[in-house]
C-alpha cells in the first residue's frame, strides 16, 4: 500500500508542479492546491498505514492508528485552506486592478 | 610617557571642534590658525623622545581595546616611527600654514578641509606608531578614507570625484589584501605584535603560508605607495587642493607603503622572493615614473610621476638592503645594510624637496591661474623667490650638489653598484632612470620660469604673499642645511631607524656611517657627471625624441586597461543579472525546483539513501486501488482541462477523494474537516472563476513545455523516492503510545482532539491566528480601495 501511495503522491506532485509553471494565475493556484493534497497524503503515509482502530478510546480497540500525524494534518489542512482562500481573493483582485491574469504580462517594470 | 597617547588622540579629539570654531569666527579669522598648533605640539613631542631613542631604547605603551582578541592600541616609538612622526607633524605644520594662505576663507568650506586633514594626520600617526597589526590596519584604512575625502574636496568637479574614486578603489583593494596577509601572518606567528613577530622568527620562513602572506602584504604596500602597476591613482589624485597633494601625495601617505616594507623587513627580509619583488618592482617603478614624467604638460602631473619614480627608488633600496639579513658578516653585509640607510635618508630628503616643489607649483597655479607648462614661461623675473625655491628643489631632486638630493643619490649609486654582483642590470637601469629624472627636473624649472612671458594668463602674475612663501622656504632651507650638516640628522634620527629595520645587525654593531659630500673621485661621482652630461643632451634634443611617446599604443596604457576593465566588469555584471533576473515567476520557480532536484536527488543518489523495501507495506484492497485510480484520473483531468469549470470541478473531486482516504485510514476528524474545507474551497474557486476571464489556450512554445514537463517529472520522482526511502528505512519507535493515555492525562477519549487542544494546544492557537489573519486579508483585499486605484478598477 505504501509503495502505491508513494507513486500516487509522485504523480500529484508532478501535475501540481506542472500547473505551477503555467502562465495562468488560476492554474497556478489549482497547482498549489494539488500539491497540498500530495503533502497531506505524504504525511499520513509516512506515519504508517498499518490498520488499527480509529484513535478513539471509547471503542475499546486493542490498538489504534497513529494519532500524531492526524493531529498534524488537521492543522495543515486548516492553514492550507487559509492560504488558498487568500491567494484566490488576491488573484481576483489582481485581475480586477490590472486587467490580466497572464503571469508573463504581470512582470513588473524595468526599474525593478 | 602616557602623554604620548595624547599625541595620537589630539587630531581626533580636536576635529569635532573645528566646525564650531569655523562657524563662530568665519570670515574674521581663517580656521587654519586654530589647527596650526596641533602638528607643532606633536612635532615637539617627537623631538623630546630623541634622547631616549638615540641611546638605543624604544618607547612602548599599551592601552587595551579588545583584550579578549589581543587587539590593543600599542604605541611603539623607535627610530623608524620617529622619522615618520617628525615628517608627518613637521610637514603637516608647514602644509597647514601654507593652506591658510592658499585656501580662501570666503569661498571655501574650510571646516571640511581641516577635519579631513586632522583625521588624516591622526590616522597616519596611528599607522606609524602602531605595534599591533590590526590596529595598524584600522589606521591604514582611515588614511585611505580621509585621503579619499581630501581628493574629492572640490566635489562639484567631475575629475575630482573620479580621481577620488580611483584612489579609493585601488588603495582599499590593497588594504584588504594586506588584511588577509596580516591574518596569515598572525596564524604563523601566533601574535599580533610586530615586535614579538621579529623576536619569534626562525620557523616562519619555511612555513607554507609564508609566501602568500608576504605577497598579500606587499600588494597592500605597493598600492599605497603607488608602485608599478598600481601607480595610476596618484596622477589622478592631483585634482586635490595643492596643500593636500604636497602633504599626502608626496610626504606622508604614499610613504605608508614604504614604512610597512621597512617595518616588516626583519620579518620577511632575507629571502630571495622578498629581495626580487621589492627591489625589482621598485626599479621598474623608478624607470616607469621618470619616463612618464617627461611627457606631462601639467606641472602637478609631472610631480606626481616624479613622486612615483622617487618612491620606486626608495622601495628598490629597501629591497637591496634586505640582502644584508641573509649574508654572513663581512664587507658585503655592511654594504647592503647601507642601502637601507640610503632608503631612509632619501625618504627624508624626498619629503623636503618634493613638499617644497608642490608648494611652488601651487603658488604658480594660484598666481597665474594655470599649471600647464605650455602656457607658462618667463616667470623668473616676476616671481624670483618662487624661481629660487623651484631651482633648489629641482636640482636636489636631480641629485646635484650642494643639495641633499646629491648625497642620497650618491649613496643610491653606491648601493646599486654594490648590487651589480647580483645583476649588472640594476646599476644600468638606475643610471638611466637618473638621467630621465634630470631631464624632467630641467623641464620643470626652465620651461616654467625662463623664456618669453606669455600673455594669455588668466591673472596678472605676481609674487605670492609672504605667508605662502614661508613653508617652501623652510623646506628649501632644510634641503641646503641637510647637504652641509647631514650627520646631525644621521646620528639622532636615521641611525636609530636603521637599527629598527635591521635589528640583528644593530646588535652586532655593524651599522656605522659618516655621510660627507665629498669622498674623492669615485665611480659614483663619475656616474653623476654622466647623468648631467647625458641629461643636458637629452634636454636640448627634447623636441626630436619626444615623438617617441606618441608611438606607444594608447590601448596598452595602464589607465586605459583600468578604465576598460572597470567598464567591462560593470557591463558584465549587468548583463549577467539581466540574463537570470527575468522577472518571470516561471523562471524563478524553475531555478528553485532545479535546485531541489539536484540537492535532494543528488544527496540521495550519492549517499546511497535510496531504499526500496515493499515487504513492510500494509496490504490493500480493491477499494483503495479504485480510489487511487480515481485520484490519478481527476488530477490528470485538471492538467488536460480546456475550460475553467472542468479544472475547478476536477480539483474539487480530488479533494473529496482524499476525504475517502481519510475514512479508509481511520481518521474521522480529518475526513470531517477535509469535507468541509474542500466544499468551501470549491465554492471559493467557483466564485473566483466567475470573475476571472475564460481560460485562454496557453500558447507556450514546445521547448518551454518540455522543460516544464521534465522538471515536474523530476520533482515527482524525487518525492516518490523520498517517500519510498523514508518508508523502507527502519525508524525508531513512534512516540504516539504516550498519547493513548489521553483519558488519564487529559480526560478525553478522542486522542486526536486531545493532542490538538491539550498536548499540543500551542499549535492550534497559532493556527487560529493564521486563519483570522487570512480572513482579515481577504476582507481587506475586497474592501480596500487605494487612492488612484479607481481608474484601473472595473468591478
Amino acid at each position: 500500500m505504501e509503495t502505491l501511495m508513494a507513486i500516487v503522491i509522485g504523480i500529484l506532485f508532478t501535475i501540481g508542479t506542472y500547473l505551477i509553471l503555467s502562465k495562468i494565475l488560476l492554474r497556478v493556484i489549482l497547482g498549489t492546491s494539488i500539491i497540498g493534497h500530495g503533502i497531506n497524503l505524504l504525511i499520513l503515509t509516512m506515519g504508517g498505514l498499518k490498520k488499527g482502530g480509529p484513535p478513539l478510546l471509547g471503542l475499546k480497540e486493542s490498538f489504534f492508528t497513529d494519532p500524531l500525524p492526524q493531529a498534524l494534518l488537521l492543522t495543515a489542512i486548516v492553514i492550507n485552506f487559509a492560504t488558498t482562500a487568500l491567494f484566490l481573493v488576491l488573484s481576483y483582485r489582481t485581475y480586477n486592478v490590472l486587467g490580466t491574469d497572464d503571469l508573463e504580462e504581470l512582470r513588473g517594470c524595468d526599474d525593478e | 610617557m602616557v602623554w604620548l597617547y595624547l599625541v595620537l588622540g589630539i587630531p581626533f579629539l580636536f576635529s569635532p571642534i573645528v566646525p564650531l570654531l569655523h562657524k563662530k569666527f568665519t570670515p574674521k579669522i581663517h580656521t587654519g590658525w586654530f589647527v596650526l598648533w596641533i602638528p607643532l605640539l606633536i612635532f615637539f613631542a617627537f623631538l623630546s623622545t630623541i634622547p631616549t631613542l638615540s641611546s638605543g631604547e624604544i618607547i612602548a605603551l599599551s592601552l587595551p581595546w579588545i583584550p579578549s582578541y589581543d587587539i590593543n592600541i600599542t604605541l611603539l616609538i623607535d627610530g623608524l616611527s620617529l622619522i615618520f612622526g617628525l615628517l608627518i607633524s613637521g610637514v603637516g605644520f608647514l602644509v597647514i600654514l601654507y593652506s591658510i594662505y592658499y585656501l580662501s576663507k570666503h569661498k571655501e568650506a574650510l571646516h571640511n578641509f581641516y577635519i579631513y586633514l586632522l583625521l588624516f594626520m591622526g590616522a597616519m600617526l596611528g599607522v606609524v606608531l602602531s605595534d599591533n597589526i590590526f590596529t595598524l590596519y584600522v589606521f591604514w584604512e582611515m588614511t585611505s578614507i580621509s585621503s579619499f575625502l581630501l581628493i574629492a574636496y572640490w566635489f562639484e568637479r567631475e575629475k575630482s570625484r573620479s580621481g577620488a574614486r580611483k584612489s579609493l578603489l585601488i588603495t582599499v583593494f590593497g588594504g584588504l589584501a594586506m588584511l588577509a596577509g596580516f591574518i596569515l601572518l598572525t596564524m604563523m606567528t601566533d601574535t599580533h605584535s610586530i615586535r614579538e613577530m621579529i623576536h619569534s622568527l626562525g620557523e616562519i620562513h619555511s612555513h607554507s603560508l609564508f609566501l602568500p602572506a608576504m605577497v598579500l602584504i606587499l600588494i597592500g604596500a605597493f598600492t599605497k605607495s603607488a608602485q608599478f602597476p598600481f601607480s595610476i591613482w596618484l596622477p589622478d589624485a592631483m585634482e586635490a587642493p595643492t596643500p593636500v597633494s604636497a602633504y599626502l601625495h608626496s610626504a606622508t601617505m604614499v610613504k605608508a607603503g614604504i614604512y610597512l616594507v621597512a617595518r616588516l623587513t626583519p620579518v620577511f627580509g632575507g629571502g630571495e622572493v622578498w629581495f626580487w619583488l621589492v627591489s625589482g618592482i621598485g626599479l621598474v617603478t623608478l624607470l616607469y615614473g621618470s619616463f612618464n614624467a617627461i611627457r606631462q604638460t601639467d606641472l602637478k602631473a609631472l610631480l606626481a610621476y616624479s613622486t612615483i619614480s622617487q618612491l620606486g627608488l626608495i622601495m628598490s633600496l629597501l629591497g637591496l638592503g634586505s640582502a644584508a639579513l641573509a649574508l654572513d658578516a663581512g664587507n658585503a653585509k655592511t654594504a647592503y645594510a647601507l642601502a637601507i640607510f640610503t632608503a631612509l635618508f632619501h625618504l627624508v630628503n624626498h619629503s623636503t624637496f618634493k613638499g617644497c616643489l608642490f608648494m611652488v607649483v601651487g603658488i604658480i597655479d594660484h598666481e597665474t591661474g594655470t599649471r600647464d607648462i605650455r602656457k607658462l614661461g618667463g616667470l623668473m623675473h616676476i616671481m624670483p623667490i618662487s624661481f629660487t625655491l623651484a631651482l633648489i628643489g629641482s636640482l636636489s631632486m636631480a641629485g646635484l650638489p650642494p643639495f641633499n638630493g646629491f648625497l642620497s643619490k650618491e649613496l643610491f649609486f653606491t648601493a646599486v653598484l654594490n648590487a651589480s654582483e647580483i645583476s649588472l642590470l640594476i646599476p644600468v637601469l638606475a643610471w638611466i632612470a637618473s638621467i630621465l629624472t634630470f631631464v624632467y627636473c630641467m623641464i620643470m624649472v626652465f620651461r616654467t620660469f625662463t623664456g618669453q612671458p606669455k600673455h594669455k594668463l588668466g591673472k596678472q602674475a605676481h609674487e605670492a604673499p609672504l605667508g605662502m612663501l614661508i613653508p617652501p622656504i623652510v623646506l628649501a632651507a632644510l634641503v641646503v642645511i641637510l647637504f652641509f650638516f647631514p650627520n646631525v640628522l644621521v646620528q639622532y634620527v636615521l641611525a636609530p631607524a636603521w637599527a629598527a629595520v635591521l635589528p640583528p645587525l644593530a646588535q652586532e654593531g655593524l651599522l656605522t656611517v659618516h655621510v660627507s659630500p665629498w669622498h674623492g673621485v669615485t665611480p659614483e661621482l663619475l656616474m653623476t657627471l654622466g647623468v648631467i652630461v647625458f641629461g643636458l643632451i637629452l634636454y636640448k634634443t627634447l623636441k626630436k625624441w619626444q615623438k617617441l611617446y606618441r608611438t606607444y599604443p594608447q590601448a596598452l596604457t595602464l589607465n586605459h586597461i583600468y578604465e576598460t576593465s572597470l567598464e567591462r566588469m560593470e557591463s558584465l555584471s549587468l548583463s549577467l543579472t539581466k540574463r537570470y533576473m527575468t522577472g518571470s515567476l516561471r523562471d524563478y520557480l524553475i531555478y528553485i525546483l532545479t535546485f531541489i532536484i539536484v540537492a535532494v536527488g543528488g544527496a540521495m543518489v550519492f549517499s546511497k539513501g535510496i531504499v526500496f523495501d515493499p515487504s513492510l507495506d500494509a496490504s490493500f484492497s480493491i477499494y483503495e486501488l479504485a480510489l487511487l485510480a480515481a485520484m490519478v484520473i481527476s488530477a490528470v483531468t485538471v492538467l488536460l482541462a480546456q475550460t475553467r469549470l472542468t479544472s475547478v470541478v476536477a480539483v474539487g473531486s480530488l479533494g473529496f477523494l482524499v476525504v475517502f482516504f481519510f475514512v479508509l485510514f481511520r481518521a474521522p476528524d480529518l475526513a470531517l474537516t477535509q469535507l468541509v474545507v474542500e466544499t468551501i474551497t470549491t465554492v471559493l474557486f467557483l466564485l473566483c472563476f466567475y470573475h476571472l476571464p475564460k481560460l485562454k489556450k496557453e500558447n507556450t512554445p514546445l521547448p518551454t513545455k518540455v522543460v516544464n514537463g521534465l522538471v515536474s517529472l523530476a520533482i515527482g520522482i524525487v518525492m516518490t523516492m523520498v517517500a519510498l526511502s523514508a518508508n523502507g528505512n527502519p525508524l525508531p519507535e513512534s512516540i504516539s503510545g504516550y498519547y493513548e493515555n489521553a483519558y488519564e492525562l487529559a480526560g478525553a477519549k478522542n486522542i486526536v482532539n486531545a493532542i490538538l487542544v491539550d498536548f499540543r494546544g500551542f499549535d492550534t492557537m497559532l493556527e487560529i491566528l493564521v486563519l483570522s489573519m487570512a480572513g482579515l486579508g481577504v476582507y481587506t483585499l475586497i474592501k480596500l480601495r487605494m487612492a488612484g486605484g479607481k481608474e484601473n478598477e472595473r468591478s
